[in-house]
């Protein structure tokens, strides 16, 4: 009741800032730095080399540990690390600091699927003013496509998240299910469950706009482009949308999937006793499962995920993020420092220490990963699944410039289809129309349909 | 009724004959009353069914608040399970994070002191004032106060923060406590609970003797006006405590953080890659939080009662 209460106060607080965000885009205004907004290491270097305190939005328990090496390296910076809120809570906070034209940090942990409507509204500093397009290679394809915008790059990926099967092996043991390889087995998986034990579920659904985008972009669809920054066209019902949309209403007009919405209390009581059989997610899900299902240890185990075609390979993102530099900082030098630190140099060891999942290629490669034998799955080298998802993300996705709105109108629209255990296709179209409504309140330019 | 609810055991025969007596006579009013009596056995049920309603989170929260996160997550929600660990959870939420929830604690404190004190305050003198005096403009400032009662401070919370931002207020305690000090709705219960508790005879008598105004409030008016004072505090108390918009909006800084953004905070946690899921201290916050709330009610309810039907009849 609580969170539900918390997340409808999210959204409102989504609407009324979301008024606020095309006004930057279009008027693009100036920013009044107080620092240089591009060069060379030598220029950085220097910068590190002044007395400067630098502030850090971030929610991510790393950051901290992240800010306290980087000032034993630097001793003249000082990082102060402000966890300003998780997800959206934060970037209204961004958006409105953003807007007033000051109280906003020199770096923000900002999501992929958020990056677009900071980065598209002028709101952040390109990198390649610091020479950061070379670090293209360091990271995977799907990581560096997200912080590609509009010819610049607007963040340095911290981590990654390329989805895979996680599913309770007690339970499907118990039952005699095989791990499904791809989706229609998956529905069978789900009806041959349900059926033997009609209180266990093959998932949960209540409707997750984040777990929707990254289905619909492993099944193939590129439902949002954005052109120019403005023109923006929108299809929910292209072909990979069409393809999950027909398979997921299967699951959700049958009744198979758990009512419960994800991340809540009931969530994890759930994952931890059974009833909720898998979760197709990010790579970062192990650490989330070791600390908040500890009790099921040794029941999960990760399978790729399913495809739409036998023997396919294909994944897509889901989560994860970056982090950037806002354009109101009046110490970007120090502040691209920072950054490239966190995640270029050697905080990606830490952020990688503290359960995230690397967006570094050097890292996904290292031997002691890919061989690691995690205890909670098992003794299963997970890392090798993993691994492999992330080569395997289906590529051109992009998200919406005014992605943060649109997801926080998805329970209106596609929720309501969920409710009903209707078809979702329509929920889509439902949800396309507000969301395209919206953007042209917003000043863009939004097609809909083909 | 009060009768029949005294238990008297039947020692000696005079008195179970009164005792039979009395059935007689309470099924003999049954009867004649019926449609009455059964009614009010509706009304029973009904109020039971609220209090049962009212009470079941507050339950749920006591419960849950004795149990470990593992035992949170894999025991049955509405009864007790495993080691009774509230003490353990109360000790753990005022250190986790470097105490950082006793430090909320004192933020939602300060807010609610000055914050609400304030508002109380405020809304005394101008309530007293608008109805004990007459000058121009008097309907305008009514229709001004009537229609700030009307909009949701949710709706003023992000001009608001454009509108502080450029007065440097954003993210200090300044940015919770100057909206918290205007309560309109205050404003109009003293207001309208003064036009008849402040008889205007009083003052002129005071006058007449040579009181000054501020003399007159603080000696007679603000004693006459003490049980809609007190209602005005119980709201904007409640108010200020309850607040999280605001706060939420207004402040980057954990630091400054009132329990309300510091406890989502805490629980959103269990939603970050690498985050430590702390469902225990949560619930075992939320438990704390409401303590000091349900104390002042039960200290004031007696003027909370007979302000709320005073404002009520008298508006």
């Amino acid at each position: 009741m609580k969170i539900r209460s918390t997340r409808r106060l999210r959204r409102g607080a989504a609407a009324l800032t979301g008024v606020l965000a095309l006004g930057l885009a279009l008027s693009a205004c100036s920013s009044a730095g107080g620092s240089a907004e591009t060069g060379n290491a030598d220029d950085i270097a220097k910068a590190l080399d002044t007395e400067t305190t630098i502030t850090v939005w971030a929610w991510a328990p790393a950051v901290e540990q992240i800010a306290k090496d980087f000032e034993k390296e630097h001793p003249k910076i000082t990082v102060n690390v402000v966890n300003a809120g998780t997800g959206n809570d934060q970037y209204v906070k961004l958006q409105n600091a953003i807007k007033a034209g000051s109280g906003a940090p020199d770096v923000a942990q900002i999501e992929y699927y958020a990056l677009p409507q900071f980065a598209l509204s002028d709101s952040l500093v390109d990198l390649k003013g610091f020479g950061f397009d070379s670090f293209a290679d360091k990271y995977t394809d799907s990581t560096w496509n997200s912080v590609s915008l509009n010819n610049g790059i607007y963040a340095l990926p911290q981590d990654s998240g390329p989805m895979a099967l996680f599913y309770n092996k007690a339970v499907f043991d118990q039952y005699g299910i095989a791990v499904p390889t791809t989706w229609d087995e998956y529905v069978a998986a789900a009806k041959q469950l349900h059926a033997a034990d009609p209180t266990k579920y093959i998932t949960n659904d209540t409707g997750d706009a984040g777990f929707t985008t990254s289905m619909i972009w492993q099944a193939g669809g590129q439902p949002y482009k954005t052109e120019k920054s403005t023109d923006v066209s929108i299809n929910l019902q292209d072909a990979g949308s069409k393809k999950f949309a027909d398979t997921w209403s299967q699951l959700v007009e049958g009744g198979l999937v758990s009512p419960i919405t994800s991340w809540s209390d009931e969530w994890y009581k759930g994952l931890g006793d059974g009833s909720i059989a898998t979760l197709t997610i990010g790579a970062w899900m192990p650490g989330n499962l070791e600390s908040g299902v500890a009790q099921a240890s040794g029941d999960w185990r990760v399978a790729p995920m399913p495809t739409w075609e036998k023997g396919q390979a294909a994944s897509a993102e889901n989560g994860g993020g970056g982090d950037a530099i806002l354009k109101q900082s009046k110490n970007k030098l120090a502040a691209a420092g920072f950054l490239q630190y966190m995640n270029e140099g050697d905080g990606t060891q830490t952020s990688i220490a503290k359960g995230g999942f690397p967006s570094t290629v050097a890292d996904l490669n290292n031997d002691s990963f890919l061989n690691y034998e995690s205890p909670y799955f098992g003794g299963q080298k997970i890392n090798q699944v993993l691994v492999q998802s992330s080569k395997d993300v289906v590529k051109g996705w992009q998200y919406l410039p005014f992605q943060v709105y649109s997801n926080s109108i998805f329970n209106d629209t596609v929720g309501k289809a969920y409710a009903n255990k209707s078809d979702l296709n329509a929920g889509l179209e439902a949800w396309q129309k507000a969301t395209a409504d919206y953007g042209n309140e917003q000043g863009f330019t939004v097609k809909t349909g083909n | 009724m009060t009768q029949a609810t005294i238990s008297v055991p039947a020692a000696d025969a005079r008195s179970s004959k009164r005792a039979s007596s009395r059935a007689t006579r309470y099924t003999r009013s049954l009867k004649g009353r019926g449609v009455h009596q059964r009614r009010s056995v509706l009304l029973t049920i009904v109020m039971a069914v609220m209090v049962v309603y009212a009470l079941f989170p507050l339950f749920w929260l006591f419960v849950s608040s004795t149990k470990t996160q593992s035992e949170l997550l894999s025991s049955f929600g509405l009864w007790f399970s495993g080691d009774f660990s509230l003490f353990d959870n109360i000790s753990q939420t005022l250190t986790y994070g470097n105490g950082e929830f006793v430090r909320w604690f004192g933020n939602t404190l300060l807010y609610v002191v000055v914050g609400a004190g304030g508002a109380t305050l405020l809304a005394a003198l101008g309530g007293y004032g608008l109805a004990k005096f007459n000058f121009p403009g008097k309907k305008l400032v009514f229709a001004v106060v009537l229609g700030a009662v009307a909009i949701p401070g949710t709706a003023l919370a992000v001009p608001t923060f454009l509108m502080f931002s450029q007065l440097g207020l954003t993210n200090t305690p300044w940015s919770i406590i100057l909206p918290s000090l205007i309560s309109p709705f205050g404003l109009y219960l003293i207001w309208t609970y003064a036009l008849d508790a402040v008889p205007t005879e009083v003052l002129e008598a005071a006058r007449m003797d040579g009181a000054g105004e501020m003399r007159t409030f603080f000696t007679i008016s603000l004693r006459l006006l003490t049980p809609g004072i007190v209602t005005v505090l119980l709201f904007t108390v409640v108010a200020t405590w309850n607040n999280y918009f605001l706060p939420l909006i207004m402040l980057s800084e954990p630091t400054w953080y009132p329990l309300t953004v510091g406890l989502n905070q805490w629980n959103q946690q269990s939603q970050t890659v690498g985050g430590d899921a702390i469902y225990n201290l949560v619930v075992t916050g939320s438990l704390l939080t409401i303590v000091p709330i349900i104390v002042a009610f039960l200290f004031l309810q007696k003027y909370w009662q007979s302000g709320l039907s005073a404002g009520s009849v008298k508006a």
